[in-house]
């Protein structure tokens, strides 16, 4: 994730204010949705049609930037986010044994959450850490050199 | 500036920090302090120095050896014996893995680098990307007071078209060119945009150069900003390059304090301001008018051009947009001018490529060559080799959007028109390395799945094409396609290429056309049902099949 701004970092913030914050500019779109979701956790029906008020665009824009990008999302998601590196370096040195140990541990597919809300198992392009593929990461902390006992571990340090 | 008798530079580039080198550098503070040394010996935080899969890396100057897989408890050595006793610890020090197994003692005189040339990287792993006093003592910033001072912006321009560098991006298109159509055109705003979406799979170049050495795209934007008539820079990087965010940050807020970027630079009359806008996670804004669609807030979804950016782009308003490879090119041709640039690397292509070793090689990581280099020179040399005593059996070259090369082509010398009579690209330099084990078919189904990801579904032939190119090909190692849906993507294919609004579309069938070219006959066998690799988990390896 981006480094937070400093309209993120007051949790009790509301949509109307990260408007404010950019000036109600349509073309800081994209920054404004990262802000909100930086604090929401995804970005509602209800938060799109609070931006598209704000700023006085259609409401269809921003739901089209808002489903555009994988870093933002317009479903809930679980407590940790884990995405699993799919490029062609990773693919090579073995992230489907990656993919497959997390699918069995968590019991999930890609795209899913647990029903405990706890994980979400997302797959994401290269991360540029290819000298250390297979590689995931978690939320922001990327891990590599995986095997599928280290996937075990480490998801062992989540629990 | 106080004098200190040694530096040791701890490289925090991501690989390397994944492989413990925080706990490194804080055993390195320790020792060094309980050896009391604290004021002789300067630890600083440095850019990748190449060797990721040997982490976490340290080099000491001013001898320049480096050391490699370290661990906390090996520093205490290297402070006793080599920081106070001037004695290096052979054991410890990085060692290339095949070919010859001495140490690279001196960074600078054998081994690692000694097959390199370093212009884009010149400082990466020699300076503290923080400090802007040490990027100034190696001369930073020079090249900008050179043009602003002593050039004219035409003259600038047109050094840079003399140079002859081609954008580092991918497309390869001369980059003096490009500045010479923003500069020719009147208006009263003009945009420097500089490209760090870095998104194409196994390309981490960008990321490297700016978390290493940020001020020198700083300073190259300023000189483009010159030399076309802009007053504003933008940095558009990827979001999820939280490190290089951070480091340029710091660098245009530490120049604006200089007065090197902001108004009045150099005591002249040229204003230039550097803006950081972050992506959401979209490959396709890799390409410069989907890019600019996602500076506006929008969708990052590719114009149709022409116009071009050069005349309309943010906001309507002329626009460089140069990758981060080729500005950082920038200052060291204006320093030594165009007849240097021009002597290294080859005719059409001159100066160095940074490319990304991955894949089934023994040195993983990040070298600068010579433009011209051959596939053999990277892999055998440089590259150390594959590992585990298998065969080669195909480089893909310029990342995803680039052909699969078989071994006849090891000799090739690469740069952009080699490689793209070829049926493959230079691209961003990725260099994926595969060995004979695998299966071509499950490769060109992970590239595809990749794209059918990406596309960002505004034309037909992209969003649709690479969809069904997947399901095609994914049929195959299912044993469930035969020769008829290998034609189908053959036509598929050609279709694509054709009519695809953008590079994306266009390019995405690349390693399944020259596949189909140089692997024709192991696609064939898959139709037949049998996989010669034994990737294929639905077909069997040792079926002889008769197959064309």
């Amino acid at each position: 994730m981006a480094v937070k701004s400093s309209a993120a970092e007051t949790a009790t913030m509301n949509v109307g204010q990260v408007i404010r914050e950019y000036k109600a500019d349509p073309g800081a779109l994209l920054e404004i949705l990262r802000d909100i979701q930086e604090v929401h956790g995804y970005l509602s029906k209800d938060i799109i049609e609070e931006v598209a008020d704000g700023l006085n665009i259609p409401a269809s824009r921003v739901y089209g930037v808002a489903t555009f990008y994988t870093l933002l999302a317009t479903e809930p998601k679980g407590k940790y986010i884990i995405r699993v590196c799919e490029s062609p370096p990773c693919h090579i040195r073995g992230a489907v044994n990656v993919l497959e140990t997390l699918q069995e541990l968590l019991g999930i597919n890609p795209g899913e959450t647990t029903k405990d809300k706890k994980f979400t198992l997302e797959l994401t392009s290269c991360l540029g850490v290819c000298g250390v593929a297979p590689a995931m990461v978690i939320d922001d902390r990327v891990y590599g050199n995986l095997t599928p006992e280290r996937v075990k571990e480490i998801l062992e340090e989540y629990s | 500036m106080s004098y200190f008798r040694a530096h040791v530079l701890v490289c925090v580039g991501t690989p390397c920090m994944l492989k413990g080198a925080g706990a490194v550098k804080d055993a390195l503070g320790r020792e060094i302090d309980r050896a009391g040394l604290g004021d002789e010996i300067r630890v600083v935080e440095t850019g990748c120095l190449g060797p990721c899969d040997e982490g976490p890396v340290i080099i000491v100057y001013p001898e320049g050896v480096m050391y490699s897989k370290l661990k906390p408890e090996d520093i205490s050595r290297i402070v006793q014996e080599h920081l106070l006793k001037g004695r290096v610890v052979e054991d410890l020090v990085y060692r290339e893995k095949a070919g010859e197994a001495r140490p690279v003692v001196s960074l600078e005189e054998k081994g690692y680098l000694d097959r390199q040339q370093r212009i884009v990287l010149r400082n990466c792993g020699r300076i503290d990307p923080d400090s802007i006093e040490e990027y100034i003592a190696n001369d930073g910033y020079e090249a900008l007071g050179k043009v602003l001072t002593s050039l004219t912006p035409e003259q600038v321009v047109a050094m840079v078209k003399d140079s002859g560098l081609r954008g580092r991006g991918g497309a390869g298109f001369p980059t003096g060119l490009k500045w010479s159509f923003t500069a020719g055109v009147e208006a009263d705003h003009k945009y420097i945009i500089c490209n760090a979406d870095e998104g194409e799979p196994g390309t981490f170049k960008d990321r490297l150069i700016l978390e290493g050495d940020p001020h020198s795209i700083i300073e190259a934007m300023a000189i483009a900003g010159y030399a076309v008539g802009a007053s504003q820079g933008i940095v558009y990087i990827r979001g999820e390059y939280t490190l290089s965010i951070e480091r340029l940050r710091k660098a245009v807020a530490r120049a604006k304090e200089l007065g090197l970027l902001g108004e009045g630079i150099f005591g002249t009359d040229f204003n230039f301001d550097i803006t950081i806008r972050t992506g959401a996670g979209a490959y396709v804004c890799g390409e410069e008018t989907a890019l600019i669609e996602s500076l506006e807030g929008k969708r990052g979804e590719p114009r149709i051009k022409p116009p071009y950016p050069g005349v309309a782009g943010l906001w309507g308003k002329p626009t460089v947009v140069n990758n981060v490879e080729t500005l950082a090119n920038i200052p060291p041709i204006i320093l030594k001018g165009a007849e240097w640039f021009r002597s290294i690397g080859t005719e059409t292509t001159p100066g160095t490529k940074v490319f990304t070793m991955l894949g089934d090689i023994n040195n993983q990581g990040l070298i600068e060559v010579p433009m011209g280099i051959t596939l053999r020179k990277v892999i055998y040399g440089v590259g150390g080799g594959i590992p585990g005593g298998k065969g080669f059996k195909l480089a893909q070259t310029g990342g995803t959007s680039g052909g699969c090369l078989p071994k006849e082509f090891l000799d090739l010398p690469m740069d952009y028109d080699t490689l793209a009579e070829a049926g493959s690209a230079l691209g961003s330099g990725a260099l994926l390395i595969i060995d004979d084990s695998h299966c071509i078919v499950d490769i060109l189904c992970c590239f595809m799945k990749f794209f059918r990801h990406e596309s960002c579904g505004q034309c037909t032939p992209c969003r649709e094409g690479t969809a069904r190119l997947y399901d095609l090909l994914h049929a195959l190692t299912l044993g469930e396609a035969g020769r008829n849906e290998i034609r189908l993507i053959r036509e598929l294919c050609q279709a694509m290429q054709l009519s695809s609004l953008c590079g994306l579309g266009q390019s995405a069938p690349n390693s399944v056309v020259t596949a189909l070219q140089y692997f024709e006959d192991e696609i064939y066998r898959h139709a037949a049902g049998e996989c010669p690799a034994g990737v294929c988990r639905g077909l069997s390896p040792k079926l002889r099949a008769k197959v064309i």
